[in-house]
């Protein structure tokens, strides 16, 4: 009997603790809505590319300071999930910084600016220059050492990046790798985490963004970019083409954009912004 | 009692041996853990001031303060005890004055919380990623972040809570019931009073381990360093913050240490006020029995 | 007992009946959390378990979710080869000072060390992340590149779960009655006889606990290993090499995973929600054995 009687009881309460909970939320979104109303009404969300968050940042500062009744989330979490989020309708704007795949057509993408991709070593690394059969026999440990490639006796630290990081998948294809084939002794997930290890590692060798390893060696980290096929790895040889890896930073959405997306869209595309790119080191749109 | 160390005269080989080892081990760890703590203290002091406390911080962390951090970490650890006090302080009530322990209900409880307290902190990560990211739409928010940080600290503070209940004396219940107090006027009036010094260990212990937390927050709160408008914004805590410098930005160690000096310092005092109360709890206990 | 008798005795108001109602909820909504993780666990991981079954994650050669290899083994070795290391470093170290505490310090050390010890104990572990990568990563370097390696993950570690096992052990011996010490101590055995013969048979479901404990600590933990260790998917050859740890793997990889990729982290989740079931259940075994002593 007394069993039957808890049962009971339990049931009686679960439902009202399911109450109980759903008024808590309640409260809680009514609270949340109250408290945005002075701050912002609108909201906007950008997840994706690490690569492209930090400009994302800056040109959402921007615009917030312009436009006091919006507030802008950039979420950095790579390519793969600015297309996924995008299609999902969980973030507002998708954040990509390669070209879309075939079958990423149903998106609308904006490129808001170009970056490329280089090879970085330690400032201290006496090679100035790699060929690209040398980067793919260090990047499958074929070369170990870097007096293979005629600098000092000291092992060769690889540093990759993780799975889904479109950095790498852009790396892998230009060097016809498949990511199975590289052997890393670190493996690393944000362009900054690399050029970090590489600044603090004299044997560390690592492929990142441009625009970030740029906006980084001027930040004073010890590091150096070498050139590509003897094409120095500058914002000005992305500009005028010349530079063998590079590509489209976008801004992606699942429908033609409209009302605020489509502002910061434009915002972000506008000439007057270009300041905000090249401070990131990346390379203006070419309207 | 064991304060008159057992001695002997009678030494034999082993003695000076393990007194050897014992003395160099314990020489090592000291020697382990200064080197830690000099480090962090030297390192940290250094960028330690009003300003970094309360300024932006900028140059993604390089070079500023902590401010909208250290606001972001208070926020979710308010929304993580908010939830979890009612919940932890009902469930121990409910365990130890009106189930018995031979209840299935019971059973399963105290099974589930060890369970619970043995859950990697990643796995709540996990979780709260797919249950209040996810499920329930909160996103990336301080909301998301500390409702995960309850279920994570609620097996702390259901177990010393009910030890705080235990430790009241049947006395107490029997006199409330002899003259005629209804249940929850004693448990008002009576238990959670006496029980309060063991529910505010198990609160001090929660607050500790949920502002030691990195990995169950960085899935759920997020990476934003601004100041939070709401809690339905995303906000960094500080030891996210810590994680951030150290690893993602070149430079960033020393307001890394900075950081890193400001959390230990507050579960410093965290832990001295629990120790200092477990002592109290102690005497009170002794005295009443 | 106790409870029921109050449950007997004290009245049954229409108020108490509400008050009962409402904290039995609570504990029903406490214990489903457990059953919610696990559920959602299986629920996320279930897309992935369904299409290439759970035996690929522990066949497949290595980990490359994007292009449809899963191997989960190396990075289970991972963890289970940190954890080892720290554990074998951690509990003779850990034991040793905990009886120096009880049994051989000078009365005005013994709660200084104590105290030091408690204070590593809250040091949380993303500090200890940061001091080794900034401090142990260049030193292990120097001996051999590239310094992110398991045994930079085993120092951390090691010096994470020290505490732990110290301070069970610490608070085990202390229960040791005091009766048995002075009857050995009056047979005439030396101290250290009386350690070992005496204090460390009597503690030693105390001892196993705070191992237990320690192990659980070293499996799950998260920022430290991911900060140290390197991260790379292999089954290390030497101590010198880098490894990845299930934890670091969803630490590492669950921001932007998507789709299967990311249902192969929750099967991570998966195996390391296993791993810490399967302690507790020789936690609660080594408990009981205690009981029927």
């Amino acid at each position: 009997m007394k069993s039957s009687v808890s049962l009971t009881h339990a049931l009686k309460v679960t439902i009202a603790i399911a109450s109980l909970s759903f008024g808590l939320m309640a409260c809680g979104n009514s609270g949340n809505s109250s408290n945005a109303t002075p701050a912002a009404t609108k909201k906007l969300v950008l997840t994706g590319s690490s690569t492209i968050a930090p400009l994302a940042s800056e040109l959402a500062k921007r615009y917030e300071s312009q436009h006091a009744d919006v507030r802008i989330d950039v979420q950095s979490g790579g390519s793969s999930r600015g297309i996924v989020d995008a299609r999902q309708g969980s973030a507002d704007i998708g954040m990509v910084s390669r070209s879309l795949k075939p079958d990423e057509k149903d998106l609308q993408s904006f490129t808001i600016a170009q970056d490329g991709v280089a090879i970085i070593l330690n400032k201290t690394n006496g090679i100035a220059d790699l060929s690209n059969e040398q980067i793919v026999g260090i990047y499958t440990k074929k070369i170990t050492n870097w007096k293979e490639v005629g600098g000092k006796d000291a092992p060769i630290t690889v540093v990759n990046k993780a799975e889904g990081r479109s950095t790498l998948e852009l790396f892998a294809s230009y060097f016809k790798l498949e990511t199975k084939e590289i052997k890393a002794d670190s493996v690393i997930g944000e362009n900054e985490q690399a050029i970090k290890l590489v600044a603090g590692n004299p044997d560390a060798i690592a492929y990142v963004s441009i625009g970030t390893a740029e906006y980084e060696a001027n930040q004073s980290a010890a590091i150096k970019l070498l050139p590509m096929r003897g094409i120095e790895a500058s914002t000005a040889n992305i500009l005028n083409g010349q530079f063998p890896l590079s590509r489209p930073l976008n801004l992606v959405t699942k429908t033609t954009p409209m009302g605020l997306s489509k502002e910061f869209i434009d915002f972000a595309q506008s000439k007057a912004n270009d300041d905000i790119v090249k401070a990131q080191y990346f390379v203006p749109f070419v309207r | 009692m064991i304060k008159q160390r057992p001695r002997s005269r009678r030494s034999s080989f082993g003695e000076p041996l393990m007194q050897g080892l014992l003395w160099s081990s314990v020489l090592l760890i000291t020697g382990a853990f200064m080197w830690l703590c000099s480090d962090i203290v030297r390192h940290g002091f250094r960028q330690l001031s009003w300003d970094f406390l309360t300024q932006l911080p900028r140059d993604t962390g390089r070079s500023g303060g902590i401010g909208p951090i250290l606001v972001s970490t208070g926020l979710i650890i308010g929304v993580c005890l908010g939830v979890s006090i009612p919940l932890g302080v009902g469930t121990a009530v409910f365990l130890n004055e009106f189930s018995a322990p031979q209840r299935w209900l019971s059973q399963f409880l105290g099974i589930s919380l060890d369970i619970l307290a043995g859950v990697p902190s990643i796995v709540f990560g996990l979780f709260g990623n797919a249950f209040f990211c996810k499920t329930l739409g909160l996103g990336f928010s301080i909301l998301s972040g500390g409702l995960t940080l309850a279920c994570m600290v609620l097996p702390i503070l259901i177990r010393s809570t009910q030890a705080g209940l235990q430790s009241v004396p049947n006395d107490y219940r029997l006199s409330a019931a002899a003259l005629g107090v209804s249940r929850s006027a004693v448990l008002w009036q009576v238990l959670l009073p006496a029980a309060m010094p063991g529910l505010v260990v198990g609160l001090l212990l929660g607050i500790g381990r949920a502002i030691a937390e990195t990995a169950a927050l960085l899935f759920t709160s997020g990476y934003v360093d601004r100041m939070p408008t709401s809690l339905m914004d995303s906000g960094r805590a500080l030891s996210v913050h810590i994680y951030d410098l150290a690893v993602n930005v070149a430079g960033g160690e020393q307001n890394a240490y900075g950081t890193a000096l400001v959390l230990v310092l507050l579960l410093m005092m965290i832990n001295g006020s629990v120790s200092w109360l477990g002592k109290r709890f102690q005497q009170t206990r002794i005295l009443d029995v | 007992m106790t409870t029921l008798l109050k449950r007997s005795i004290l009245s049954r108001s229409y108020g108490d009946r509400f008050v009962a109602a409402l904290f039995q909820g609570f504990a029903i909504a406490s214990g489903a959390i457990v059953l919610l993780i696990i559920l959602f666990l299986l629920r996320e991981s279930y897309p992935i378990l369904h299409r290439v079954g759970v035996l690929r994650f522990f066949r497949d050669p290595s980990w490359h979710p994007t292009s449809g290899e899963f191997g989960a083994m190396p990075m289970l070795w991972g963890s289970l080869l940190v954890t080892l290391g720290s554990v074998l470093i951690a509990t003779p170290l850990g034991i040793l000072s905990a009886i120096f505490c009880q049994y051989y310090a000078p009365p005005r050390l013994a709660p200084l060390y104590r105290r030091l010890i408690e204070l590593l104990a809250g040091i949380p572990s993303v500090v200890y992340g940061l001091w080794g990568l900034v401090v142990l990563v260049p030193l292990v370097r120097r001996i051999q590149p590239p310094g992110t390696s398991l045994l930079t993950g085993i120092w951390v570690l090691a010096l994470m779960i020290l505490p732990t096992i110290m301070l069970v052990a610490d608070a085990s011996l202390a229960n040791v009655p005091a009766a048995y010490l002075r009857g050995a101590a009056a047979l005439g055995l030396s101290r250290w006889a009386i350690v070992r013969g005496v204090a460390i048979p009597t503690a030693q479901a105390g001892l196993m606990t705070g191992i237990l404990l320690a192990i659980g600590r070293a499996i799950g933990e998260t920022m430290a290993v991911l900060m140290v260790c390197g991260n790379v998917v292999q089954v290390p050859d030497s101590l010198f090499d880098p490894v990845r740890t299930l934890t670091a793997n969803i630490a590492l990889e669950m921001a932007y995973a998507m789709n299967e990729h990311r249902s192969a982290l929750f099967v991570s989740g998966l195996i390391l929600t296993g791993l810490i079931a399967i302690l507790v259940t020789i936690g609660e075994w080594v408990n009981r054995g205690q009981m029927y002593d």
